[in-house]
């Protein structure tokens, strides 16, 4: 059936390409260039206004920052990446009487989806980019911080490195050659979950974390 | 002629109906201000206006070719790619996937093409269940209502009628019309189908052919769940919604954002480009994309038709109009509602049977003055006013000449006839004036909302002569 379907189609659209006119010229459109002070600003104050909490940290002290907002959340647990990018400073830094109590499971998720799913308070991942014009973060998630540690605990970590902060998407995109070579997954996160389906009323923490913490290493 | 009068009545209920139309009209003077606010600069949004629909245009121009190439790029990164000429082949694509994994539960994510699709109802007629997981039509499925508006579907429902419906359906919950507490019900409800469903349906806002990679939109995180969780990952669109380069996203996407509820950007902007690899840990081991035609490729035949198919389903035209602020998503009768919907649905199904919605409309032009990609939605609007009414069987509308009466085309023959005849012409305006007052002051609906027009006492051309106006 799929066959066919795909050939009619292909057909009918080829048998009647339109004639109108179409320029292959770009409209050129500018892209802002704020220096780093500003883009930090920039990225900061968006991230803000849709709830998100942005704390600046130095490169070296930043598992302080990490440890000091986990503590104020209450939590329970953080989940974080033994083999990751962050973790040999995590598990320096961390006491293993402390709270939260960091938990690693390198397995397939499946074999623990239960726990990550209702016993998980949160996770801590780190960031591929990011992006001033909008307050995103760039996330391509790997084998040691897989996709779903950015979405199902409710309360969502990031680390992210100053020096990669872009201006836009376009520049990511176009500096990084992300044509070449897709993820699996690529993901923008622009805030904690939220929704404005009931009567244009913001409610924040739907599906996804309620709340993103970004600690920005500058 | 049935639709056209069941259409009327929904027009008439929907204007009688005081919630509806306030909940409509502050909901739409919301989006309109934020909108207005997401672009301060108008000469660059001109400008970024213009990209989106050179861009829009130019995947269309070559869209056989995109498609193959996707479908190629697809295969290569292990995404099955399925083709479907209709609805029927589509749902049951989408059927024999679910019954190959022995699967009972469907978590969707928001899709109008499923809506198109009438997939729900579909499954459940095959003892598959169907979840809604986005905030708004997990609302409408408890309601048993569509959307009324395509990015907010559940935008003619108050607090209240939320609060005693999930109060109805779920009485062990406590009674609650707080926002925050509804939207965290809704959560540990859903969280629970997440983790047991083994397939997720989700839409495509735009198809990437040069990477093979699926774009998705949206703010609840319920969008990446369906494709994050379940081990299969159904993604349903329509074949215009492919582009042909990775660079054509962030334009696009800004458009969308901004234009859609004002936001600079959604929560999350998902990129899926394969099925789980070897050594991640989640995401789904199978990926199927159902390519839907279901007329798309007729209305692809007309040069000025085609503009249609630009669409990024922003929702910005429904937002803008004074039509759709006061009637709502429902009377419109069609899936997508709105000048959108009052020029695509009539195309996919038939003048015939949708032939009134392109006369919902005032022709006042703010959908097109809003188009993040230049549709010129009047001037289609006309166009398919004229399609339903001509009779040369030219062109590949569907339900073409299917509004033409024997009275109207008479009528207008009549009048140009009469004025194509200078003698003639004089004489019957001369006759009509002197009988102004015999003529009928109730004339049909017209009258029903206005007075007759007055005929002046002599006709323009006396007044001129009087006047000292050369006649020749
Ligand atoms: S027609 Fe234009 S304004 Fe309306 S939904 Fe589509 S892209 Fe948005």
């Amino acid at each position: 059936m799929t066959n066919n379907a795909r050939d009619a189609i292909l057909q009918r659209l080829q048998n009647s390409q339109p004639s109108f006119d179409n320029s292959d010229k770009p409209v050129s459109v500018e892209t802002p260039e704020w220096p780093i002070k500003e883009r930090i600003e920039q990225f900061k104050s968006i991230l803000e206004s849709v709830r998100a909490e942005v704390h600046l940290a130095h490169p070296d002290h930043w598992t302080d920052t990490l440890k000091s907002l986990a503590k104020k959340k209450q939590l329970n647990n953080l989940l974080y990446a033994k083999k990751g990018p962050l973790g040999k400073m995590i598990e320096d830094s961390w006491d293993n009487t402390e709270q939260p109590v960091l938990v690693n499971n390198e397995g397939p998720i499946s074999e623990w989806k239960e726990s990550l799913f209702f016993h998980i308070d949160a996770a801590v991942t780190s960031s591929r980019a990011a992006i001033a014009e909008t307050g995103s973060l760039v996330l391509w998630p790997t084998e040691h911080e897989p996709r779903s540690w950015s979405l199902v605990p409710p309360v969502h970590f990031v680390v992210l490195d100053a020096n990669k902060l872009y201006n836009t998407f376009a520049e990511v995109v176009e500096h990084e050659q992300w044509q070449q070579d897709m993820p699996t997954n690529a993901l923008l996160i622009s805030g904690p979950s939220k929704s404005a389906d009931i009567e244009q009323t913001l409610a924040y923490g739907v599906h996804g974390p309620t709340d993103l913490i970004v600690i920005v290493l500058t | 002629m049935q639709q056209s009068a069941e259409f009327h009545t929904r027009v008439e209920h929907a204007l009688a109906n005081g919630q509806i139309k306030a909940s409509f009209r502050s909901a739409m003077d919301g989006l309109m201000a934020k909108r207005k606010a997401a672009f301060p600069d108008t000469e660059a949004l001109e400008i970024l206006r213009l990209h989106g629909a050179q861009i829009r245009a130019n995947s269309l121009s070559k869209l056989p070719e995109l498609l193959e190439q996707l479908e190629m790029n697809c295969h290569k990164n292990g995404i099955q790619v399925h083709w479907a000429e209709s609805i029927e082949d589509a749902n049951n694509i989408v059927l024999t996937i679910m019954q190959n994994h022995q699967a009972d539960l469907l978590i969707k994510g928001k899709s109008m093409v499923s809506e198109e699709m009438e997939l729900n109802q579909f499954l459940e007629q095959h003892g598959i269940e169907c979840i809604e997981s986005d905030l708004g039509e997990y609302i409408l499925q408890l309601a048993g209502e569509p959307p009324s508006h395509i990015v907010a579907p559940a935008i003619h429902k108050s607090r209240q009628q939320i609060a005693h419906l999930f109060n109805e359906k779920f009485p062990d919950i406590p009674y609650s019309d707080d926002v925050d507490r509804l939207t965290r019900n809704a959560r540990e409800i859903l969280r629970k189908k997440f983790y047991a469903a083994r397939v997720g349906l989700s839409g495509v806002n735009f198809a990437v052919a040069e990477t093979g990679t699926l774009c998705l939109v949206e703010n609840e995180g319920n969008g990446r769940m369906c494709t994050t969780v379940p081990p299969v990952h159904i993604a349903v669109t329509g074949i215009e919604k492919v582009v042909e380069k990775l660079e054509h996203i962030p334009p696009l996407l800004k458009l969308l954002c901004r234009s859609a509820t004002g936001q600079t950007i959604t929560t999350y902007f998902n990129m899926i480009t394969s099925p789980r690899k070897l050594g991640e840990k989640d995401g789904p081991e199978e990926i199927h994309l159902v390519l839907l035609d279901n007329g798309r490729s007729r209305i692809y035949e007309d040069d000025e038709l085609i503009t249609t198919l630009r669409c990024i389903r922003c929702g910005a035209c429904m937002n803008h109009c004074p039509v759709y602020a006061r009637i709502g998503g429902h009377a419109y009768g069609s899936t997508i509602p709105g000048p959108i919907g009052s020029i695509l649905e009539p195309q996919k199904a038939g003048l015939d049977k949708l032939g009134d919605l392109p006369t919902a409309s005032t022709l006042c032009g703010a959908c097109a003055e809003v188009c993040p990609v230049h549709i010129p939605i009047p001037k289609l609007l006309n166009r398919l006013r004229y399609e339903r009414t001509r009779n040369d069987h030219a062109g590949a509308t569907l339900g073409q000449s299917s509004g033409r009466t024997v009275m109207e085309a008479g009528t207008w023959k009549g009048w140009s006839w009469v004025h194509s005849q200078p003698r003639l012409y004089r004489l019957a305006m001369y006759i009509i004036t002197r009988l102004r007052k015999l003529l009928p002051q109730r004339i049909g609906p017209w009258t029903q909302v206005r007075k007759a027009p007055h005929i002046a006492p002599k006709t323009l051309h006396e007044l001129a002569l009087k006047e000292g106006f050369n006649d020749k």
